[in-house]
């Protein structure tokens, strides 16, 4: 079959072309009707999930540091990882408004969503050939809600009062009403390890479909398919292999050549060219990650709302897509959620650039001029610097002296992010709007980077976790969107994709808003055509 | 001179080595101390609750000393025994034995490569000194010294992994494979790193061997009517080792310590992509261990050259 005729046949089966103009096309390729009709018979085959062959993905965000522990997975590399051999309680379904049962058959909370049953599922077992208890279950919870731990989930894991097994169930009780937990209890960290991984975190065993055989910390992993899996839908391939490459050339490269059969991360500024080869399909997804400029909201100059507002209005939030993400995302409106979530109010009027409001702001504001200093790297996200041009440029529109600050891209994270009053960051959002707020934007949040604090939003917060009537909860969210958007000190000019490109050989892939490579259950449901 | 006291030179100059390569590991310490960040917030990342941050700093033992931690890691590393990476928890020793081997045979690939097509690149050109051979090897050496590697490297990538797919553009190599396929898997760095370093080698050995040529006794060869091949590769050849060996332990040294770029386009696991992961995250033992074997490599790789020189150098033995 030639590119071009295999080109309109991938599309006519996504449903980007009518069957109507697939047949003209091989008509017009010199292909007879019956044999255009066995092609594309052929190919619908190809449509139902195979069985066998290696999967090979090269993968952006992983070093030589990284660990099996899911207590320490901080990078995207590891997360994929964890999601070959271990599962959570409970999964995000894919649409991104709703829950899918993993290791719990069933969930169920009192009235005021305080106490939750998790019943446990029966004869699933771990790689090692033991069988899969609440025991463990409770043991992995507590693991990872310890307060000594070094989890990355223990955050989240906070304000539980007690845990206890109940026959099959395992029952939490917390101290604060939360209708959101077994969304938190999605988390990645939390995959169910044998007695919790208590005494071998690092040693890779979970109830996964994939176990593993052989890990290089930084260069690659192999998983083989473990016979004794539960779920016969999920993992199609005989083995995986996950290839770490950092740098974006030889991803892309290695693509190209035929090395790997799928990479993350695809730059934006290529993915446009990558697309057009023909034996390679580009997918991109709109998730809940976002880039930002992050103001302390009690740090002058920035303690002064009109100047914040002025700020806000100073950004020319379409270019930074266009110019940034080269389109490979959607605007933000100044508050961390979007259409991804439950409960996301899409009434809220979009900010836009707006020079002269922003100037009336600006001299509302009484700032005396001297320049607005900005701390910015690249390693705030992918296009920082260059998102940053585009905001002095805009500001300067404005009148509004903004100057940007480069700095080391080494120790960004400790010594400018949630350090200096002004600077750039980028967010992966969070499976519901409760977590991103309670992670960020509570007054008493450990990771609250604007310095936000706001009594009606904390109260708000705190009430909306424990309200089950969703048409209320709806209006409290609404109502803290606002507050965010209009006090806060969160600037939120776009929300990006996740840029995936693989082989067309590949088959079944699903958008899914939660995390990069389909919240990372790629390998779990396509197949090779 | 006696053998002895040619011993007592050698055994000098190793020990000059020791004591050089023990300043290192001080510098190596001190290095380590004033970068920016700490490793438990690096390791965490943007995830990090002071809760954990403590945690995690406190079963690190960031909390000694810098003195007491420079003794303990000095006496560790002598006993060869260079702790574990805070980031994983991995034996250093082991995951860096075996980073340590691909990067070494990485090296030692372009090395057999490199040395041999240097030299006879260097003794082509002074036989054709001023003429079109020696033009055109200068001109071309000269170009692939000067582009950068990552460029070199990029260019190999697109043009025989992409384009025309003789070799593959991710060279990971792991256990299993033959040793058919690992060099197969490593012709693209190796490629990239002879080109790197050949141009420097042929140039010296050249210009080594011109100088030589101005001698009084090559124009007695000369003058016995001798084949101007015979007179290069017989007589000035052996007697310009000194200024070749010199010249081709640096680059060797550069083939170990210097590929960090190679390897991080090419994806392969040696020690310059272990370094720079480990830099990244503040993994200190790590980085001190690659700066010590490191710095080892180097004054090992000199120390060999000038042992050389002082074996080769014909006034040595031969004292007026």
């Amino acid at each position: 079959m030639n590119d071009e005729l295999s080109y309109y046949l991938s599309r006519s089966l996504k449903g980007a072309m009518s069957r109507r103009h697939f047949f003209g096309r091989a008509a017009a390729l010199g292909l007879t009707a019956a044999a255009a009709n066995t092609l594309m018979a052929t190919s619908l085959r190809a449509q139902t999930p195979q069985k066998g062959g290696t999967l090979k993905i090269g993968m952006q965000g992983g070093g030589s540091t990284d660990s099996l522990d899911p207590a320490l997975a901080a990078n995207q590399v590891t997360f994929q990882l964890l999601r070959m051999f271990g599962e959570p309680l409970v999964e995000s379904d894919p649409s991104g408004t709703g829950l899918q049962m993993r290791l719990a058959e069933a969930v169920d909370s009192s009235p005021d969503a305080k106490v939750w049953t998790f019943r446990i599922r029966r004869g699933v077992t771990f790689h090692d050939g033991s069988p899969m208890t609440p025991d463990d279950v409770l043991a992995t919870l507590r693991r990872h809600s310890d307060e000594s731990s070094q989890s990355g989930a223990l955050g989240i894991m906070t304000g539980i009062s007690d845990m206890v097994v109940d026959g099959d169930n395992v029952v939490i009780t917390l101290e604060v009403a939360n209708a959101d937990l077994p969304y938190l209890l999605a988390d990645y960290h939390l995959l169910i390890q044998p007695k919790g991984g208590v005494e071998a975190p690092a040693a890779g065993v979970g109830t996964g479909a994939y176990k593993v055989v052989n890990f290089e910390p930084g260069v690659r992993a192999v998983f083989e398919k473990y016979a004794g899996y539960w779920d016969d839908s999920l993992g199609h391939f005989d083995s995986v292999e996950i290839l770490v490459i950092n740098d974006n050339t030889a991803r892309t490269s290695a693509l190209q050549s035929g090395q790997v059969h799928l990479i993350n991360r695809v730059d934006p500024k290529i993915a446009g060219l990558m697309a057009r080869a023909p034996n390679l399909t580009v997918t991109d997804v709109a998730g809940r990650g976002h880039y930002v400029f992050i103001m302390h909201c009690n740090t002058a100059p920035f303690d002064n709302n009109d100047l914040r507002m002025a700020l806000k209005l100073a950004v020319d939030r379409q270019d930074m897509v266009d110019k940034v993400l080269m389109g490979y995302g959607t605007v933000g409106n100044d508050f961390p959620i979007n259409a991804a979530y439950p409960f996301f109010d899409d009434s809220i009027p979009q900010r836009v650039f707006d020079p002269e409001e922003a100037a009336h702001y600006y001299k509302k504001s009484g700032h005396d001029g001297s320049p607005i200093v900005m701390s910015c790297s690249d390693v705030a996200f992918a296009g920082a610097m260059d998102a940053a041009a585009l905001f002095q440029q805009s500001a300067q529109a404005a009148g509004i002296p903004l100057e940007i600050r480069r700095e080391p891209g080494d120790g960004y994270w400790s010594d400018v992010w949630n350090v200096k009053p002004f600077s750039a960051s980028y967010w992966g959002g969070r499976p519901v709007q409760d977590q991103m707020y309670s992670t960020a934007y509570l007054s008493s949040a450990d990771w609250n980077d604007t310095r936000f604090n706001n009594p009606e939003f904390d109260a708000l917060l705190t009430q909306a976790k424990g309200e089950l009537d969703e048409t209320k909860r709806r209006e409290m969210y609404s109502r803290m969107a606002y507050l965010v958007r209009d006090e806060g000190g969160l600037i939120l000019p776009m929300f990006n994709n996740f840029i995936s490109a693989n082989s067309n050989d590949l088959q079944g892939w699903i958008n899914d808003p939660t995390q990069d490579l389909m919240n990372g259950y790629a390998p779990h449901k396509c197949w090779f055509a | 001179m006696n053998a002895g006291s040619l011993l007592g030179l050698v055994a000098q100059r190793i020990a000059l080595g020791l004591v050089l390569l023990l300043a290192a590991s001080a510098l190596i310490f001190a290095g380590t101390q004033i970068l920016p960040g700490d490793v438990a917030q690096s390791i965490l990342g943007q995830s990090a609750t002071p809760q954990a941050l403590a945690n995690l700093r406190a079963e690190l033992g960031l909390d000694q000393p810098a003195l007491a931690r420079y003794l303990s890691w000095l006496a560790g590393a002598l006993q060869g025994d260079l702790g574990s990476a805070l980031s994983n928890g991995q034996d250093i020793a082991t995951a860096m034995s075996h980073r340590l081997g691909n990067t070494l045979f990485l090296a030692g690939t372009a090395a057999i490569i490199a040395v041999p097509l240097a030299l006879i690149l260097g003794l082509v050109s002074v036989r054709y000194q001023g003429r079109w051979p020696d033009k055109v090897i200068s001109g071309v050496t000269l170009a692939t010294v000067s582009v950068p590697e990552f460029m070199l490297g990029y260019i190999a990538m697109f043009l025989l992994a992409v384009q025309f797919q003789v070799f593959p553009s991710v060279s990971t190599i792991h256990d299993g494979m033959s040793l058919l396929e690992k060099l197969r898997s490593i012709a693209l760095p190796a490629m990239v790193m002879v080109l790197v370093v050949l141009g420097h080698m042929m140039r010296m050995t050249r210009a080594a061997i011109l100088n030589v040529m101005q001698s009084a006794y090559i124009e007695t060869a000369e003058l016995k009517g001798l084949r101007r091949f015979t007179i290069i590769s017989r007589h000035a050849l052996p007697n310009a080792i000194a200024p070749i060996v010199n010249v081709v332990m640096l680059n060797l040294a550069y083939l170990v310590v210097g590929v960090v770029v190679v390897e991080v386009v090419f994806v392969y696991p040696g020690m310059g992509q272990y370094l720079v992961d480990h830099v990244s995250k503040r993994d200190v033992p790590v980085v001190q261990a690659c700066g010590l074997v490191f710095a080892a490599v180097y004054i090992g790789m000199n120390m060999i050259a000038d042992i050389v020189a002082l074996l080769a150098n014909p006034r040595l033995r031969h004292p007026k």
